[in-house]
């Protein structure tokens, strides 16, 4: 009730808001002197969101104390979104045109980066997005280059979420286990669209039948249901495709004691206090990560996660590392090419980057998904983690394993065959 | 057969959860009048302090449990001290204004207590460690001994708020304050002691009812909204004000809900007990056992 409420209230500011911004708004020119500004948009109550400010924030002190970009700090402003699109727009209309901001570090929520991609071309201001995945962010870009060029995607993309958690499940499940079949489960959300038909695509090819693929509402809150349906259809491991919830449907798993493993992406499982939150249901609990505790990816990943752990008390969500490296080479891309927004995404487009998930390089104009992140081999290997006893263990690739797979009494791994 | 175990039993566990919490948010419109819609802050404040209590104190589940009532009757009495009762009190707002006035500030109140547990502890889910754990097997049906738990608690706590409604004499005053309050006036018993009275019942049946949602579901702060909602609809299906009335519509409301989720799917669980409540309200306002 008052959730509508808000929406509507929302949505009438956002039309004042883009009328005001259409009648006043020619686009806001950086300065070129004075300190570098990055916006940051994110939701701060959030665990995911919280890390994207504090990281971004560290990085840039980190540069000032070396001695900033050209002699220029670098300055970090931020903005609470409540992962409201309405808002962002909002705060980046803000940040463009007020605050004359060089570029913009932008949520984790797809729906959000959505919405804020064509404001990018029209401020002519450059976006990069920590943890949003759809695909769709640089489908548009590939549509309307000239426009929306100014969006990076510094997060993998759906399909590539798909993708390792295939190959990974191809090692873990289905060489070592010989496991045959999967239930897909995913929230519906504007992320797990192509997920989720990736996942229907690369499955059945490692050898895992897909025998159904559920889609729930993300404000689901009773998962019974939906675990007895997948017993029933006795499948070999759930394979899952969740951020916006999380704790719950572990809880229940565990509490319902459902025998099959889950394996797949489970973002709020990234996060170190989801083990407190559920009360340590998560033992067993498969995710897939682009860095995990003591995981050295990169010679860079482990000093990063211990100085930030000093700092701020708590290890950085996914979006964390993201942010951390996406001021450094945005730092790295204005170096090269200056603050002309145009020049920043030639400069941006040419990015070779070692960060702390793996080396950064984006995909060039003429894919599909201009801008999105070049993944594996060499580049974002990505890796597959297990909850076990209160911590994250990595378990593939090999040549970075910490720890073997293990699962809790009550799952019955090929007892379903 | 399966099947038709599976819903009997996640129905009954689901709708004894939501005729607790719709009870007290019944209890206090029907003595007072007033709509409380901060209640799905207040479950959540318990939820949230027997989580930490947990988490940060290190205190048993027990203990934990424990704590989340008490946070849960202690918001509840805030809420009357704090926001309504001022407000019944103030001869600034006209009489008839007065229930309009309390429900827009119970609203706003409970927004506040949401974007504080919001701020103070991430808008992530959060769960009570539950007190029982491990499954049981009834009719072929695997059943979470948590679930069983859950069902228990819920008619235990009802059964004892009915002996104190209708066996002990504050509680007789407080049955007698729903049927007619100049009556009880007129008797001589102050109506604030009984709506103390009615709050701090309220307050017992929103921890109780918060901490076993916590144990058996999991909330996050954005489960505020729905919350308040969900009791809201429930009361309105059973008849504003009526205790009964309430039970049996939570019921109704759980059943279909579990229905619709086992036979249709989990993504429409709640759309057709929406639909029968706009029914209701065309066919019999009243509700199911309501007075009024």
């Amino acid at each position: 009730m008052n959730k509508s409420f808000s929406r509507a209230a929302s949505a009438m500011l956002s039309v004042g808001a883009a009328v005001a911004a259409l009648t006043l708004a020619t686009p806001g020119y950086a300065q070129s002197s004075g300190p570098i500004k990055i916006g940051v948009i994110a939701e701060a109550q959030a665990v995911a969101g919280s890390s994207i400010p504090q990281a971004a924030q560290m990085a840039a002190d980190e540069i000032n104390a070396a001695g900033g970009v050209n002699g220029r700090k670098i300055e970090i402003i931020t903005y609470d979104d409540h992962s409201s699109a309405a808002e962002a727009v909002r705060a980046f209309q803000r940040a463009a045109n007020e605050d004359h901001v060089n570029a913009v570090i932008a949520s984790y929520i797809s729906e959000v980066v959505l919405a804020l991609e064509p404001w990018t071309g029209r401020l002519k201001t450059v976006m990069v997005t920590p943890g949003a995945a759809s695909d769709v962010i640089t489908q548009n870009i590939a549509k309307d280059y000239n426009n929306l060029k100014y969006t990076f995607h510094g997060y993998l993309t759906s399909t590539s979420l798909a993708d390792q958690v295939c190959d990974a499940s191809k090692d873990l499940l289905v060489k070592d286990l010989h496991m045959k079949s999967a239930v897909v489960m995913s929230e519906d959300a504007a992320w797990t669209t192509p997920l989720d038909a990736e996942y229907l695509n690369c499955l059945p090819k490692i050898g895992l039948k897909v025998v159904d693929h559920i889609r729930f509402s993300p404000d689901t809150t009773d998962f019974t249901p939906i675990f007895n349906k997948i017993e029933g259809e006795k499948p070999d491991v759930i394979v899952t495709g969740i951020s916006h919830v999380g704790v719950q449907p572990t809880v229940q798993w565990k509490q319902q004691e459902v025998p099959i493993p889950m394996i797949g992406i489970s973002s709020q499982a990234t996060n170190s206090s989801f083990w407190n939150d559920t009360n340590g249901a998560t033992e067993g609990v498969l995710y897939q990560a682009v860095s995990g505790p003591g995981v050295a990816v990169t010679p860079k990943t482990l000093p990063f996660v211990a100085a930030f752990n000093k700092r701020f008390g708590n290890n950085p969500s996914y979006c964390g590392y993201t942010a951390y490296d996406e001021v450094y080479y945005i730092a790295d891309a204005i170096k090269r090419g200056g603050t002309d927004p145009d020049k920043l995404v030639d400069a941006l487009e040419k990015t070779h980057y070692v960060g702390t998930i793996g080396t950064v390089e984006f995909k060039g104009k003429d894919s599909p998904n201009p801008h999105a992140l070049k993944i594996g081999g060499t580049t974002i290997p990505g890796l597959m983690l297990q909850w076990q006893d209160g911590k994250q263990i990595n378990l593939w690739p090999a040549n970075v394993a910490n720890g073997k797979m293990k699962f809790p009494k009550f799952i019955k791994v090929g007892s379903a065959d | 057969m399966t099947l038709f175990w599976q819903i009997l039993i996640d129905g009954f566990a689901i709708s004894s959860l939501y005729a607790l919490g719709a009870t007290g948010f019944a209890l206090i419109f029907g003595v007072s009048g007033v709509l409380n819609l901060s209640h799905g802050a207040l479950m959540v404040a318990a939820v949230v302090a027997a989580w930490a209590a947990g988490d940060q104190l290190h205190v048993g589940p027990y203990a934990g449990a424990a704590i989340g009532v008490v946070i849960g009757f202690a918001a509840s009495l805030l809420t009357y001290f704090l926001i309504v009762r001022p407000l019944q009190q103030s001869s600034k707002i006209r009489e008839e204004e007065k229930e309009i006035f309390i429900l827009t500030a119970t609203l706003l109140w409970g927004i506040m207590l949401q974007e504080l547990i919001a701020y103070l502890y991430t808008n992530n889910a959060k769960t009570v460690a539950p007190i029982v754990e491990g499954v049981v097997s009834i009719a072929g049906v695997r059943t979470p001994s948590n679930e069983i738990f859950t069902a228990i608690v819920c008619w235990l706590v009802i059964a004892v708020l009915w002996l104190l409604v209708n066996r002990t004499r504050a509680g007789k005053a407080v049955l007698a304050a729903s049927m007619n309050p100049r009556g009880v006036t007129l008797l001589g018993i102050e109506l604030s002691q009984v709506y103390i009275a009615v709050w701090a019942m309220y307050g017992v049946l929103v921890g109780v009812a918060g901490v076993l949602l916590g144990m058996f579901l999991g909330v996050s702060s954005y489960s505020v909204g729905p919350l308040t909602a969900s009791a809201f609809a429930i009361v309105v299906l059973g008849g504003l004000g009526s205790v009964s009335g309430a039970l049996i519509a939570a019921y109704v409301v759980g059943y279909l809900e579990t229905l619709t989720a086992y036979l249709i799917s989990p993504a429409y669980r709640t759309i057709p007990a929406l639909l029968l409540l706009v029914a209701v309200m065309y066919v019999r306002p009243r509700g199911l056992l309501g007075r009024r």
